[in-house]
């Protein structure tokens, strides 16, 4: 209820020009066979994504959000329901979609720059985008290590070249995994920045899955959140907030208030 | 204050190159004493050769060891060196000593030093020969047995039809040493040489296979995932992912290959092919020719050791990304 009265302020940054594809979750459920028992994962869950929206699914660890985000990405077909991207039925992994996962999941044999370039490499359009590749790399900071491996890249450096390797595929959607889980906190506030202005920029939908309450609250547009496993959507509310956003705004405290006693932790405000 | 614990450094590893070099050149002295001055016990043309050569050597590393305050590349060299330049004069003098000068060892199945140059001076053409027919043997077996191993693994890897045909196929077949086969493979091949080929390249095939497999099998599945989301074809995933992850199992499978193609190339030497330093061992044992028997095998021994430097060296370019690799 209140969150389709939050629905309707919804702040004037959601409407500007997006590159954006629209995201449609019609009642899927998921299972996975475990030891011969079913293990049942995601419970009818249904949402909407606008073209540019930045969504931000919280919950509890191992109820089912990764699950959710390898659905989206086309890694895996649910067990019943539909994925839709701009109306149509998702059958498998694209380009326009792609994840930056839990792990940064570098190539070690590639060095920084190979690794960014895979995806155009692997779409067989290596040749024109070599600009778009040190484009991304510096985008995202790291220039210089541009011949690096990346066992000589710090853990945060390692992210970064994964947030690098999926923007150069210029995606419609960007499914982010707890891309800045493993940063230290000053890096991560840094990262979490420079998410924003890179999604204000290019126009993309996000959907962006973290442990982080305040991370939720401070990027997204959007939060929903899940019970626990099978996952079940608990709420869905707007951030009725304009970017650059404070964290010490009392309305974020607010939010964040109400996010936790989704989440079972009333009584730790 | 660190210039001056530099120069005592320098200074120490100055006296004490000076001092190793004057004992190498001692010890090499020896070695030209104990063969030049002692009458032999049998007839070896190079003695004389020998002994000056010591003696030669002796006095390099005599001026060496003087010369060496005036560059410090040749003292490190010598301080690095020495222990192993005496260690090998002694060896040659007990060994000198042991053989043509005392009798101890019984002749000729222990020719003295000199009996291996002589060997190294009259019989090169032969000896020269004989290593390029094995080195050929080694070389183009193991590349056939490689290539197929190296493709049955990645298609045991990843197709399960290939798995379905190739798995029990290498259950049966590969375990069985390749030498039991010996008899059938050179009746059923046209040339003893085809055949040799073939048992190396079998040698080689199985624990390339396995190792390639297991290599496949162990890659991070999450490495597809990326790869996919980023627009990677099956072909790209095998080509781009599968295979560059398994090379370090794949460099494994190769030294393991490489031990069982020089065991499997002795075998084809000595019992088939006519030609090899297998063959000339065999043939010299014969003759009751022991020197070219001790010759040869020195020689295969410097040929094994440079197969797996080679192959050591690709692998440090190969897998530079890999940290912690051994040193060869
Ligand atoms: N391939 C699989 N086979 C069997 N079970 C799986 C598989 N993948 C995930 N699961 C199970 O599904 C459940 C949800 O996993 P998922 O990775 O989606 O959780 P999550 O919400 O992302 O958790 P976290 O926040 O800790 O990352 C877990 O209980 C996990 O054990
Ligand atoms: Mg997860």
């Amino acid at each position: 209820m209140v969150a389709s009265a939050l629905a309707q302020t919804s702040p004037e940054t959601l409407a500007r020009p997006s590159a954006g594809a629209s995201l449609d979750i019609d009642n899927v459920s998921h299972a996975f066979n475990l030891d011969g028992s079913t293990l049942h994962v995601l419970d009818h869950v249904s949402f909407d994504v606008k073209p540019g929206e930045f969504v931000a699914l919280l919950g509890p660890s191992g109820c089912g959000k990764s699950t959710l985000l390898r659905l989206i990405a086309g890694l895996e077909p649910p067990n019943a329901g539909a994925l839709k991207v701009n109306g149509q039925t998702i059958t498998g992994p694209d380009p326009s979609r792609v994840v930056v996962f839990q792990d940064p999941t570098l190539y070690p044999w590639r060095t920084v720059w190979r690794n960014v370039a895979l995806g155009p490499e692997a779409q067989g359009k290596l040749k024109e985008s070599r600009g778009r590749v040190d484009e991304a790399i510096d985008l995202v900071g790291l220039g210089q290590f541009s011949k690096a491996y990346p066992h000589q890249l710090s853990g945060g450096m390692a992210q970064r070249v994964a947030l690098a390797r999926a923007l150069v595929n210029d995606p419609s959607i960007l499914i982010l995994d707890e891309p800045l889980g493993k940063l230290d906190s000053l890096t991560r506030l840094t990262m979490q920045s420079e998410l924003v202005s890179l999604w204000q920029e290019k126009g993309f939908t996000a959907i962006l899955v973290t442990h982080d309450v305040e991370e939720a609250l401070f990027l997204s547009t959007r939060v929903i959140i899940f019970s626990n496993r099978p996952a079940r959507i608990k709420a869905d509310f707007e951030v009725d907030l304009p970017y650059p956003r404070h964290r010490g705004d009392p309305r974020l405290a607010e939010l964040r208030h109400r996010s936790l006693a989704e989440l079972g932790l009333d009584s730790t405000w | 204050m660190s210039t001056l614990s530099e120069n005592t450094i320098g200074q120490r590893s100055g006296r004490n190159g000076t001092l190793l070099g004057l004992a190498a050149a001692g010890a090499w002295a020896l070695v030209a004493a104990t063969t030049g001055l002692l009458p032999d016990v049998g007839d070896w043309p190079e003695t004389e050769n020998l002994a000056i050569a010591g003696a030669i050597i002796a006095v390099l590393l005599a001026a060496s060891a003087l010369l060496q305050r005036v560059s410090p590349a040749l003292g490190r060299w010598l301080v690095d060196k020495s222990p192993w330049l005496i260690a090998i004069a002694l060896f040659l003098s007990v060994w000198q000593l042991a053989s043509a000068k005392l009798g101890w060892l019984p002749q000729p199945f222990f020719p003295p030093p000199q009996g291996i140059i002589e060997v190294f001076t009259y019989d090169y053409a032969e000896l020269g020969i004989s290593l390029v027919a094995s080195a050929q043997l080694l070389i183009v077996g193991f590349i056939y047995g490689g290539v197929v191993g190296f493709i049955g693994g990645v298609a045991l890897g990843w197709s399960q039809l290939a798995a379905y045909w190739i798995h029990p196929i290498l259950r049966f077949v590969g375990p069985l040493p390749s030498t039991a086969l010996l008899p059938i493979i050179f009746f059923a091949f046209p040339s003893s040489y085809s055949a040799s080929i073939f048992l190396v390249a079998l040698a080689v095939a199985f624990p390339m296979t396995v190792l390639t497999w297991s290599g496949i099998a162990s890659v991070n599945p999450a490495y597809y995932d990326v790869a996919r989301t980023l627009g990677a074809s099956p072909l790209a995933l095998v080509l781009k992912v599968a295979i560059p992850a398994s090379l370090p199992y794949v460099f494994v499978g190769l030294f393991m290959a490489l031990g069982a193609a020089f065991s499997s190339l002795m075998v084809a030497e000595l019992l088939g092919v006519k030609a090899g330093l297998g063959f000339f061992i065999q043939w010299s044992q014969g003759w009751g020719s022991y020197n070219s028997v001790f010759t040869a095998v020195l020689v295969l021994a410097l040929l094994c050791s440079f197969s797996i430097t080679a192959l050591f060296k690709i692998r440090g370019r190969v897998l530079s990304w890999q940290k912690g690799l051994v040193k060869w």
